[in-house]
């Protein structure tokens, strides 16, 4: 008996329904992105078994970094309209006689964290490269002067001031030490900020009855 | 690299055809592009968003009220200190009042202080456990909200579990102090709160074991 050959079929394999998938994919990445904003420092969180999500409108965030350095983030706040941040540093320039431009308030309103002291603000509002960013990130100053309160006092006041619902949030690298911590902590409270957000990961940790100790 | 299929030309006569081509593209770079672009967009993405905890501290009073009095066995007195060690007291140092508490030594792993927490505070722990397993299980249903309540009010009225005093001294790491609390959280304390070192426990965790 002759063999039956099957007919030769062409090699090529119809990609249409793969590049749908991908299109729906593609789209929804798009719509659902957001975006990192880029940090001024890199924050290795501690781990913890809370759930509880950050808030990401609403709040403002004190950074320290593994060296110590005290960087400050703050959100525009849930209305837009309000422009919490450009507020913010108004503020600040008044208390400190530093004036900003239309431009400067503006760009201001668009960056993440920051951590310079007032009379840096402008040159790392006006610089162009990001290394000469980097490079005038030395951390905000903590240090109170004579009866003069510290520059993080405030803008954490000022913030408050700008948007009364803003909650706070620590955020420590695990390797800061607890010194720093606990200097931010008691100037938050002298600025009538009782609660804390401290950010963590989520690590899971599994206790069970068979774990208590007869 | 889109495919044509060529006519064969030349065939004289006959009506003249339109040239028939092939409808199919070839799709492959545009795969190509948006495998690409997906990596690009799943990799830029923050998928996982940061958690938080959540603590309240005393409001600081200017006035100087005398602070509740706390029996001293329910006292517990954790010291942290770098290294990632932990050492804890029952009671209270009191100068005044020798001999000062020994301090025991322990550290972070399951079987540190976490025993020793859930030693102390055995009874709430199982109270909220087994309450938490009910509703897992199915055969309590409760909201969320109406069992955090109920889980609140389980603290409250607790009455043998351990007052957890966190204290730190300049050498420990933020970690530490995070870690301790979620002890806390992991062990179902009902209170606890950090505290300032006093300058004999400093003296106390100079003498203690290493």
């Amino acid at each position: 008996m002759p063999k039956i050959k099957p007919p030769a079929r062409s090699p090529h394999i119809d990609m249409t329904p793969m590049v749908d998938l991908f299109s729906v994919l593609l789209i929804f990445l798009l719509l659902t992105a957001s975006f990192r904003p880029q940090e001024a420092t890199v924050i290795t969180s501690p781990n913890s078994i809370s759930e509880k999500q950050a808030p990401d409108k609403d709040i403002m965030t004190i950074i320290i970094n593994k060296d110590g350095k005290i960087f400050y983030n703050l959100d525009n706040g849930k209305d837009s309209a309000k422009h919490t941040r450009m507020d913010v540093l108004t503020k600040m320039g008044d208390q400190y006689n530093i004036k900003f431009t239309p431009k400067q308030l503006n760009d201001f309103s668009h960056q993440a964290s920051f951590g310079m002291p007032m009379v840096d603000i402008r040159k790392w509002l006006n610089a162009k490269d990001s290394k000469e960013k980097e490079a005038l990130q030395i951390g905000i100053p903590t240090d109170s002067v004579g009866t003069q309160p510290s520059e993080l006092f405030y803008w954490v006041r000022f913030s408050r001031l700008s948007n009364p619902y803003a909650e706070v949030a620590i955020k420590g690298d695990g390797e800061a030490n607890y010194k720093k911590v606990k200097m931010i902590m008691d100037m938050l409270q002298e600025n009538k900020v009782n609660k804390f957000n401290l950010v963590t990961n989520m690590e899971k940790q599994e206790v069970t009855l068979k774990d208590v100790p007869k | 690299m889109a495919e044509i299929i060529e006519q064969e030309k030349g065939k004289k006569g006959g009506k003249r055809r339109p040239k028939k081509q092939s409808t199919r593209i070839d799709m492959t770079p545009m795969v190509d592009l948006m495998c690409l672009l997906i990596t690009f967009f799943m990799l830029t993405t923050a998928f996982s968003k940061p958690k938080v905890m959540v603590i309240t501290m005393p409001e600081k009073k200017l006035n100087t009220d005398k602070p509740p009095e706390i029996p001293a066995w329910r006292t517990l007195n954790i010291l942290l200190t770098d290294n990632d060690v932990v050492y804890y007291y029952v009671g209270n140092a009191d100068p005044r009042k020798p001999p000062l508490p020994a301090l025991v030594k322990s550290d972070f792993s399951k079987d540190g202080i976490r025993k020793v927490l859930l030693e102390k505070n055995k009874d709430l722990f199982v109270q909220i456990v087994t309450f938490k397993d009910k509703r897992h299980s199915g055969k309590l249903v409760v909201a969320d909200t109406t069992a955090d309540q109920q889980i609140k009010k389980m603290k409250k009225d607790d009455q043998k579990g351990p007052i957890v005093l966190i204290k730190a001294d300049e050498k420990a790491k933020y970690k530490d102090v995070v870690d301790i609390i979620d002890e806390m959280a992991i062990c179902n304390i009902a209170s606890y709160a950090i505290v300032d070192i006093t300058p004999v426990e400093l003296g106390m965790l100079k003498t203690a074991p290493k």
